[in-house]
């Protein structure tokens, strides 16, 4: 099917882009938004709002139109296409499949610091009414919490014997969460660990397309819960066996 | 009208709580605390590995000497038998001509007297630092709320753009977020730094830039813009000293933060805050807890009488430190889940509350991030939510909330709409505290009293056992810490019955002078 942005009418290829100049007059810094609009493919480009917010830049809202079509037979779903299990479901998976816990160790790793991700994931608690993996039974779940190294957290994955590890990166400034996921594989492949676990990596900027590029089994981003991700962790430890 | 009797038994717990933490503190100094102590006499710069010399000075002692002695014993006995001044100390030092280690010791009165130029010469710069914030506080008049923004390129000199361009359109309170990880380095890094992530190093010379740069806008908007940065980790009173040599007005400090969400040592953290501390209450600092952080893992409705326990015992533990209320700036937040019916009443409920358990604190009120998504719009609309509840109940320190806040670092014009969102309420509703009284028995009402009911509770149970065992039982934001664990329990000791640390007393004195 070919679509196009729905403004107000089928087809429209209506947008809106925001942005912020460095340039000193309101005349000069619509003439400089209109170009730009132009250079990024707008049909008809308005100004609808300039604004002073700091001397030397100013703020522009503009509207126009793309004369795009998008394809979508051909494209890939960005998200993880599993069955959508609720946590009984996993557990009854778990029971029925595996004589044992399974063993999920969570982190944010590197120098990042933010543990909301993985607790939302993890916490007993979860989050938007999701019970975290520390709730489920079957799993042994262990959350190590933030600023945890990569070879801190792969000694502990060895030590309890992870079937699933997640990594979590909130932090995305200079890309320094791709080097550190990377760093992560390249640790677990040198440990010669990468086949016996599941690798999964989550974050708010993370999409299963990138973590699949990184050498990851999959990628979680927003609006996923502790469910979607054990679900897919529990059939890829179903294949496996 | 809350419950006052209930209040007062709090502070009562509070202080039974504090007790058995000061007979811990009382014993003890640490690593970071002897290399405050050579900061606070002049001692800087890096030597030839890029370790600064606080540190290469301290470490000699822990290694060649008897640190339980403290710090000022080994400076001021090298400084004596050398003859050499502390510039020309450091100066041969650095170049390994002179040590601290091998040289005899002299005793306490000495050690005072040797040392004592050097800490007036400190003190009084952070003195005139105090009475210079003051001056132009006053000349220019104080805000009932302050408005604050986060910068945080990790480049010191992008962020200075981004902060004038920030208090030029209405900003009051510039913090500069330090890079991730800064928290967990035991040594402060040294000059001027523009590589960072998520935010940039805090260093004496940054602090230095900053300052600078906000004076210089001050200047031009006729307001005094206040700098934050960080005494957390495990530099907490380093970065307390450099802050007041730098006259920075507001520095996130808590006597609980670093254990719960960095896995600091709790002995290493109660040690370290109630130094800096100390310092802050004499640079006339403002501290800003870090309660609100507890409301990004548990459940803010559920658990928000964790935060009204946990701001009497920061409260408590300032007041052992000599900071005055005004100096408090207890922490909270608007963290509950948007999509719970009278959410806003709750909020409402809450900040309320601890205006008038805390009427003379200057409060820190943390915008939502929990349930913020990529939805900029709705993002928008509920830091809209989160300022009328700031400016209804008239807090203090009012973070501005971000729509970007789930996306990125904010953009400079992120910054400015979330400005232009708060000055329209403020001026919208400019009176509103004075036309609304909430009704008695109301929700809003009986929500301010189950959370004080709760919290007093709670405050009665760890009162009875202790702090250390309530953090063991992840009391407060669900994470379990051990007396034992964490990151730079090695760097605590117990001090010898001969131990100096001439900064202490010397403030000690100064406090009793007031």
């Amino acid at each position: 099917m070919k679509i196009r942005p729905y403004g107000d009418t089928s087809h429209d290829g209506k947008v809106q882009v925001s942005f912020t100049l460095p340039i000193s007059t309101d005349g000069l810094g619509i003439s400089a938004a209109k170009e730009l609009a132009k250079k990024m493919g707008l049909v008809n480009p308005q100004v609808v709002h300039v604004e002073d917010i700091h001397e030397g830049y100013r703020f522009f809202v503009v509207y126009g139109s793309v004369p795009y079509e998008i394809e979508t037979d051909t494209l890939k779903d960005e998200e993880i296409e599993n069955v959508s299990l609720s946590k009984e479901e996993i557990e009854e998976m778990i029971s029925k499949n595996f004589n044992r816990n399974l063993v999920f160790v969570g982190a944010s790793t590197g120098s990042d610091a933010h543990t909301v991700g993985i607790d939302a994931i993890m916490n007993m608690k979860g989050y938007a009414g999701h019970y975290g993996l520390e709730r489920y039974k079957g799993i042994q779940a262990y959350n190590l919490g933030s600023q945890v190294e990569n070879e801190e957290f792969v000694r502990f994955a060895r030590k309890v014997k992870a079937d699933v590890l997640l990594v979590s990166q909130t932090v995305t400034q200079k890309d320094v969460h791709i080097k550190n996921l990377v760093n992560l594989v390249e640790l677990l492949e040198a440990e010669n660990m990468r086949k016996d676990v599941i690798l999964i990596a989550g974050g708010a900027r993370i999409t299963n397309e990138l973590a699949k590029e990184l050498g990851y089994d999959g990628g979680f981003g927003p609006r996923k819960y502790a469910e979607d991700v054990a679900a897919f962790a529990v059939e890829r430890l179903l294949e496996k066996k | 009208m809350l419950n006052q009797t209930m209040i007062e038994e709090c502070r009562t717990f509070a202080k039974k709580i504090t007790d058995e933490v000061e007979k811990v503190i009382k014993v003890r100094s640490t690593l970071t605390v002897e290399r405050t102590v050579l900061r606070l006499l002049g001692v800087d710069g890096i030597n030839q590995f890029d370790e600064p010399i606080p540190n290469q000075m301290v470490d000699e002692v822990v290694h060649n000497g008897d640190i339980s002695k403290g710090i000022s014993t080994y400076i001021a006995s090298a400084l004596y038998h050398t003859k050499l001044s502390l510039a020309d100390f450091i100066d041969q030092y650095k170049k390994s001509e002179v040590n601290l280690t091998q040289i005899p010791l002299i005793d306490s009165k000495k050690v005072r007297v040797v040392l004592a130029p050097y800490i007036n010469q400190s003190f009084e710069k952070i003195s005139k630092n105090k009475v210079l914030r003051e001056t132009l506080i006053h000349n220019y008049g104080k805000n009932l709320t302050d408005l604050y923004v986060i910068v945080a390129t990790g480049n010191i000199y992008e962020d200075v753009i981004q902060a004038k361009a920030a208090a030029k359109a209405g900003a009051d309170i510039i913090a500069v977020i330090r890079s991730t990880g800064q928290s967990l380095l035991d040594y402060v890094p040294f000059g001027a730094t523009t590589e960072g992530f998520g935010g940039t190093f805090a260093t004496q010379e940054n602090f230095k830039i900053m300052r600078k740069a906000l004076d210089e806008v001050g200047l031009e908007e006729k307001r005094y813009i206040k700098l934050v940065n960080y005494a957390s980790g495990l530099c907490m009173p380093e970065i307390a000293a450099m802050a007041a040599l730098e006259r920075l007005d507001v520095l996130l400090n808590d006597s609980m933060y670093g254990i719960i969400f960095r896995d600091i040592n709790m002995q290493r953290t109660f040690i370290d805050q109630h130094f800096s501390r100390m310092i802050n209450a004499y640079a006339g600092i403002i501290i800003n807890t870090g309660e609100d952080n507890y409301l990004t893992t548990s459940d803010a409705y559920s658990e928000a009488h964790t935060v009204l326990a946990s701001q009497f015992i920061n409260e408590e533990f300032a007041f052992r430190a000599h900071l005055k209320e005004e100096l408090m700036g207890l922490g909270h937040a608007f963290e509950i889940d948007p999509e719970i019916k009278d959410s806003f009443l709750y909020e409402v409920a809450q900040a309320e509350m601890a205006r008038e358990i805390f009427p003379n604190a200057p409060l820190k009120y943390m915008p939502p991030t929990k349930h913020i998504s990529g939805n900029i719009f709705k993002a928008y609309q509920q830091n809209t939510l989160f300022n009328i509840a700031t400016h209804l109940t008239g807090q203090s320190i009012h973070l501005l909330g971000m729509m970007t806040e789930a996306i990125h670092t904010p953009f400079l014009s992120d910054r400015y709409l979330a400005i232009s969102n708060a000055k329209m309420i403020q001026k919208s509703m400019a009176s509103i505290r004075e036309e609304f009284i909430f009704k008695k028995d109301g929700i809003i009402q009986n929500r301010a009293s189950e959370v004080l009911e709760k919290a007093h509770e709670l405050l009665g149970q760890i009162a009875s056992n202790s702090l250390f065992k309530a953090l063991e039982d992840g009391i407060f934001a669900g994470v379990k810490r051990p007396y034992e664990g964490g990151k730079g329990l090695g760097g605590v000791f117990v001090k010898s019955k001969d131990y100096v640390n001439v900064v202490f007393d010397a403030l000690e004195v100064k406090f009793n002078e007031n």
